[in-house]
């Protein structure tokens, strides 16, 4: 089975969001990186299909050069090799993004039998790369999956819907975007790092679309300091907190 | 026009879809909803009709797909893109649910316009002027959408940013037929499992009792879980805890698991990460549990205490035992 990832890098981000002087992006000087986490469960669930089909692995991501770092991370996780479509550092909208990766897994030597993805980005969550790849491949697409099996070239797909799931199935070759829960991803050994800095990490240049969607500024919504009140430690704290939920109607 | 795409679960509409239509109301009061699947799809036409009338659709156009036997996305774009070429809608709205998200990115993909998800405000216009969220709403971002490409504009609506109100339109049912293939039904509901377990699930929950990495490990949560069962609530987690594997993913709070707002979060050895709090900052009172004073959490917190879990809430349940009987 031959399976395409799209990932992407994004900043981590912990306690804060602090913007750039111009308030057209996230500061990242001081803050490393990450994978948008949906992205880690489908890599997850491609080296899972890979260990029980056979095949490989191809992942795929626009960024800038520094995406190499969360590549490698996921090469040495077990993907084969990597595509990156660089791009000057700015971002740049769904739409064109979709199309950039559509045009790269379509042009590659490799016919795919699967494309996985996160449903959406932790950054711009547009909830349509997924989608917009599907339709310029000619391909079924499901999303939000949180539970996948592949058996006979057909998969099985599961969707949360409040406690209960729906089942869906697609026919391969199909588009699968996935949600963090999906699985547990594992982190990478050292055997792993190790080949994982042999494994190709290769540049594609394609011409990126124009804009549809142009940012023109950036905001931390105001969350007011709620002045929390300290209701003791211990014994005291304890009772405290009774009252309150009584007072609050939970009791 | 703005047309409303009204996500129904075989006959039940998604609750969200009002505060879209509300939403839309705002933008141009001369607001249409649109309904997909006739009674093979649980549809009780006049009933849905009437609710979306009574919350300002004008006209309630309805496509009784015959072989839309339960929810099928590309099927119900394919038919959102016929009525969008009939009506001359200058947008198409939807609440920003994975159904509502998921119908208007097949459209947007259909007919090769943009699609903005999650927005908070939307002006129409050359360009459009929209905020919407990033990171799950820890960020606004504001853009010009091109009027040229978004001829319609096509876009989701943040949840919860509107209260939906009630504005008693006609709701006239026009029923329209499309062109739907087999193809287009490929991807559809063929079934449902994991009946519900009879507890309360996370949204529904009126209190949470949550636990981060500070409960120290799966047998932790135990105190978590009798906590809640005193109050009739149930337990959530973050997403350290459920990447070590001690909670189940249906249990994880946040921007990639559920988004709650309960009448009381109990924030038990949780620092209060953005992408947490993103899940639950909406609570009617949100009480932390921490060791450390200047964990991010306490000042988003109602009431604080600062101290071990472990010493705390074996008191804070014999307090609440004690003050049961
Ligand atoms: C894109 C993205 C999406 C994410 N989505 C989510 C999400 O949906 N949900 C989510 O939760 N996280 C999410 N995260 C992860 C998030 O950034 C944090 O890593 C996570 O929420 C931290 O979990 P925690 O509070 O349990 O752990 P920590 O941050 O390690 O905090 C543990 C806390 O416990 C306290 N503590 C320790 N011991 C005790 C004790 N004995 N008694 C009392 N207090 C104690 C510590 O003081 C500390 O404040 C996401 C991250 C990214 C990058």
């Amino acid at each position: 089975m031959e399976i395409a990832v799209c990932v992407k890098r994004v900043p981590l981000v912990g306690s804060t969001f602090m913007l750039t002087d111009d308030a057209m992006a996230i500061d990242t000087s001081r803050i490393g990186a990450t994978l948008s986490p949906h992205e880690e469960n489908a890599v997850e669930a491609a080296v899972r299909l890979i260990e029980v089909h056979g095949g490989s692995i191809t992942l795929f991501s626009v960024g800038s050069a520094q995406a190499e770092e969360q590549l490698r991370e996921q090469l040495a996780i077990g993907a084969d090799r990597a595509v990156l479509i660089e791009t000057e550092g700015t971002e740049i909208d769904s739409q064109a993004t979709a199309a950039v990766l559509a045009q790269a897994i379509d042009q590659d030597a490799t016919d795919f039998d699967l494309v996985l993805l996160g449903t959406e980005s932790a950054d711009s969550g547009g909830y349509q790369t997924g989608i917009r790849i599907a339709h310029a491949l000619g391909r079924p697409v499901v999303t939000n999956v949180k539970g996948l099996d592949i058996t006979d070239n057909k998969a099985t797909c599961e969707r949360a819907v409040g406690a209960i799931r729906e089942v869906y199935e697609v026919q391969l070759p199909a588009v699968i975007s996935v949600l963090d829960g999906l699985n547990i991803p594992r982190y990478p050994s050292v055997p792993g790092r190790i080949k994982a800095r042999k494994k190709p990490v290769d540049r594609l240049s394609i011409t990126i679309p124009e804009p549809t969607t142009i940012r023109t500024s950036l905001r931390v919504p105001q969350s007011a300091d709620k002045g929390a009140i300290n209701l003791g430690s211990g014994q005291q704290g304890a009772k405290a907190l009774v009252e309150v939920f009584k007072q609050i109607g939970v009791m | 026009m703005i047309l409303v795409y009204a996500d129904h679960d075989r006959g039940v509409i998604e609750p969200l879809t009002f505060q879209a239509l509300t939403f839309a109301r705002d933008i141009d009061p001369d607001v249409h909803a649109v309904l997909i699947g006739g009674s093979s799809a649980g549809l009780n036409a006049s009933t849905a009709a009437a609710e979306l009338g009574e919350y300002g659709a004008q006209v309630v156009h309805i496509a009784g797909l015959s072989d839309y036997s339960d929810y099928a996305p590309l099927a119900a774009a394919r038919a959102l893109v016929t009525l969008l070429g009939s009506t001359g809608a200058q947008a198409l709205i939807a609440a920003s649910s994975p159904r509502g998200n998921e119908v208007l990115a097949h459209v947007a993909a259909i007919t090769d316009r943009p699609f903005v998800a999650d927005c908070y405000s939307i002006a129409i216009g050359a360009p459009h002027k929209i905020v919407r969220a990033r990171w799950a709403g820890n960020l606004h971002e504001e853009v010009d959408v091109d009027a040229e490409a978004a001829d319609v504009l096509i876009a989701t609506v943040f949840p919860h940013i509107t209260e939906a109100t009630t504005a008693p339109a006609a709701g006239a049912i026009t029923e329209f037929t499309a062109a739907v293939s087999q193809d287009d039904l490929a991807v559809q509901v063929i079934n449902r499992v994991g009946a519900s377990t009879g507890g309360v699930t996370l949204p529904e929950a009126k209190v949470i009792v949550s636990g981060g990495r500070g409960m120290g490990g799966p047998d932790g949560f135990g105190i978590l879980e009798s906590i809640a069962a005193a109050l009739g609530g149930t337990v959530g987690c973050t997403r350290v805890v459920t990447s070590a594997g001690w909670r189940p993913h249906s249990e994880q709070v946040g921007q990639t698991g559920t988004k709650v707002a309960p009448d009381l979060y109990l924030a038990c050895g949780i620092s209060g990460a953005t992408q947490h709090l993103a899940g639950c900052k909406n609570s009617k009172t949100l009480v932390a549990i921490n060791t450390d004073p200047d964990a991010t959490i306490m000042n988003h917190a109602d009431y604080i205490i600062v101290g071990d879990v472990n010493q705390v809430l074996p008191m804070v349940l014999q307090e609440i035992q004690d003050a049961k009987s």
